[in-house]
């Protein structure tokens, strides 16, 4: 399993899509997706750190809950995100997101993101024993 | 399903639909309470849950309300301001009335208004909207009657908004936002009814001015927060839903009413944002040109879902209308419309993309019984954002529109490459199709002058 991210097609938004060899590491991956449709990840320095947790009754909708927690830290502190480390116990999420604030010129962000949607989600375990996180993002 | 399924579209654009519309819209057919039809306009597209383009009703007793149905962007929509000016006018300021806008609208990823609310003040501001927006100082009287519900959007509960709802608009009052989101100095380029474009102010070679925006942060965050917890109150209930996104509660259940408390709250958000954005954009015109003056000529919602009557079987009811990416579009004589725009129908306003037309269409006595007088809300993409990216550079498209005549200001080449005009479906052959299926009818075509980009 590689840990990669990825975007897929969607006629109005984008899909964000991250593997890795553990569910939290798809979790980290789809997070990198999520800034890639803001600017370049590699563009943002990881020098401030972000806590986050999220609960949720199911897997699928804990992912949602973890993008969903990025965008509302993108949008009220404005800063971007370029690095994360997630634990998931037990319907629980606790992460940190490293980034840094918005800086018009450099990062030359794209658009916003309204929210984490429900559509094409789906978080699972692949044949080859890795893990995949997926969803279509509103922006 | 519980009732059909209508499509209105030409046969080129139905060619052309995603077959995901029909999939979402048969979804909606199925929904408890639903009323007479699941539409979707010619310029439907793949959405949430809903078809982006449907439009349902649902009965009071019997039906739901969904927050995907309504969508994140809660009331995003259009307000077109006439400006008195024609063509000529503007060319010799043309580009300094574009720097000037651009330096006046925060606009963009990361862009701040510079009004804070206090937290008694965001009350006001949700219980309000746009009233509440020219009680500060923010425009005239002269503007509500203008706007789909006088300005204020009744029944509204500032209770039923988060902390994280309201945080999110801290610093997002008075922003255009991004995406699809613009302002937009046009031209009336062509006219179709002149008798009608007369009774809304507007005649060819008339400048106007288009905001296209929704309720920012606090809408989104509104959308965020009640899907999931509908998607869970259904999985709890053992509701099985044939898609997440369409995710509802009964209209009469606890988590319905207080639905509809946060998303009207957040209809007045988007129409006290406008509001905002209007008097910015009056202040930009009076350092370029001092003797313009701004009136508005309406202000139309894209995205909500409101209490309305009609007539079903021949019996006046109370609905419950969800528009998703659809535009209210009441026919002549309709009680709620100005007394001066009673003849003529309500204005729907219908936005293109950057260097493509945009239209104003007049609403239909026909239209109230095709789909409770509803219309088509725009172009709708051609192609993913992605693909846009690939085909287009931001700087290309900029140098291409200028040499058109048209003026981009935008903080971000990469938003203007994923927003480029050919990354949109033809607005002009889903306005035709809306006149010919007597959804509205058209009154002018506008073609952008300036453009200011999110």
């Amino acid at each position: 399993m590689v840990t990669r991210w990825e975007h897929f097609r969607h006629e109005a938004d984008i899909g964000v899509r991250g593997f890795g060899a553990t569910r939290e590491a798809a979790f980290e991956q789809a997070a990198l997706a999520l800034t890639a449709v803001l600017t370049n990840p590699a563009e943002v320095a990881p020098r401030m750190p972000v806590r986050i947790t999220c609960n949720a009754p199911e897997d699928a909708l804990l992912f949602c809950d973890w993008l969903n927690a990025l965008i509302y830290e993108t949008a009220t502190r404005h800063m971007l995100f370029g690095r994360f480390e997630v634990r998931i116990v037990d319907g629980r999420l606790e992460a940190t997101a490293w980034g840094e604030p918005v800086d018009i010129g450099r990062h030359r962000p794209a658009v916003e993101i309204k929210g984490a949607t429900y559509t094409e989600l789906d978080v699972r375990r692949l044949a080859d024993g890795g893990w995949l996180a997926q969803c279509v993002v509103d922006v | 399903m519980r009732v059909p399924v209508v499509i209105f579209a030409s046969r080129a654009l139905m060619q052309a639909m995603d077959a995901k519309v029909l999939e979402q819209a048969c979804n909606v057919a199925a929904l408890p309470g639903i009323v007479q039809a699941s539409y979707a306009m010619p310029d439907a597209h793949w959405g949430y849950g809903f078809p982006i383009g449907g439009v349902a009703a649902f009965d009071p007793g019997e039906g739901v309300v969904s927050a995907g149905g309504v969508g994140f962007d809660i009331s995003c929509g259009v307000r077109t301001l006439l400006t008195g000016l024609r063509r000529e006018d503007i060319q010799r300021v043309q580009a300094r009335l574009a720097d000037t806008l651009f330096a006046r609208i925060p606009a963009g990823v990361g862009s701040t208004g510079e009004l804070h609310l206090s937290a008694k003040e965001m009350d006001a501001m949700l219980q309000g909207g746009a009233r509440w927006a020219v009680e500060r100082g923010y425009g005239s009287e002269a503007d509500l009657v203008r706007i789909e519900e006088c300005g204020c959007m009744h029944g509204a509960d500032p209770r039923a908004v988060s902390e994280q709802a309201r945080r999110r608009q801290r610093d997002e009052m008075g922003t255009l936002g991004s995406g699809n989101h613009y302002l937009e100095l046009q031209h009336v380029a062509e006219v179709f009814e002149p008798a009608v474009a007369a009774a809304y102010g507007i005649a060819a070679g008339n400048v106007v001015v288009s905001i296209h925006c929704g309720s920012r942060g606090l809408g989104h965050q509104i959308g965020i927060e009640f899907l999931k917890e509908m998607v869970i109150a259904a999985r709890d209930a053992g509701i099985v839903l044939p898609d997440r996104e369409l995710a509802c509660a009964p209209l009469a259940s606890a988590l319905g009413k207080r639905y509809l408390g946060a998303m009207r709250a957040a209809i007045n958000c988007a129409l006290a944002n406008r509001q905002i954005l209007t008097h910015l954009t009056r202040a930009a015109f009076r350092e370029v040109l001092p003797e313009a003056r701004l009136p508005l000529l309406y202000d139309v919602s894209h995205n909500t879902c409101k209490e309305e009557t009609h007539e079903v079987d021949g019996l006046r009811r109370r609905l419950f209308v969800h528009r998703k990416g659809a535009t209210r579009a009441f026919g002549p004589g309709h009680p709620e419309l100005p007394a001066e725009f009673r003849a003529a129908g309500q204005p729907v306003l219908i936005g293109g993309s950057m260097g493509t037309s945009s239209y104003i269409l007049a609403g239909l006595a026909n239209g109230m019984e095709r789909a409770f007088g509803s219309a088509c809300h725009g172009a709708g993409r051609a192609m993913s954002r992605h693909e846009a990216t690939r085909r287009w550079q931001g700087r290309a498209v900029v140098d291409e529109l200028a040499g058109r005549g048209i003026l981009i200001r935008s903080p971000s080449l990469r938003g203007v490459a994923e927003e480029a005009p050919l990354a949109y479906k033809d607005v002009s052959s889903v306005v035709d199709a809306a006149d010919a299926a007597g959804l509205a009818r058209k009154v002018a075509r506008l073609e952008p002058l300036v453009c200011i980009k999110g």
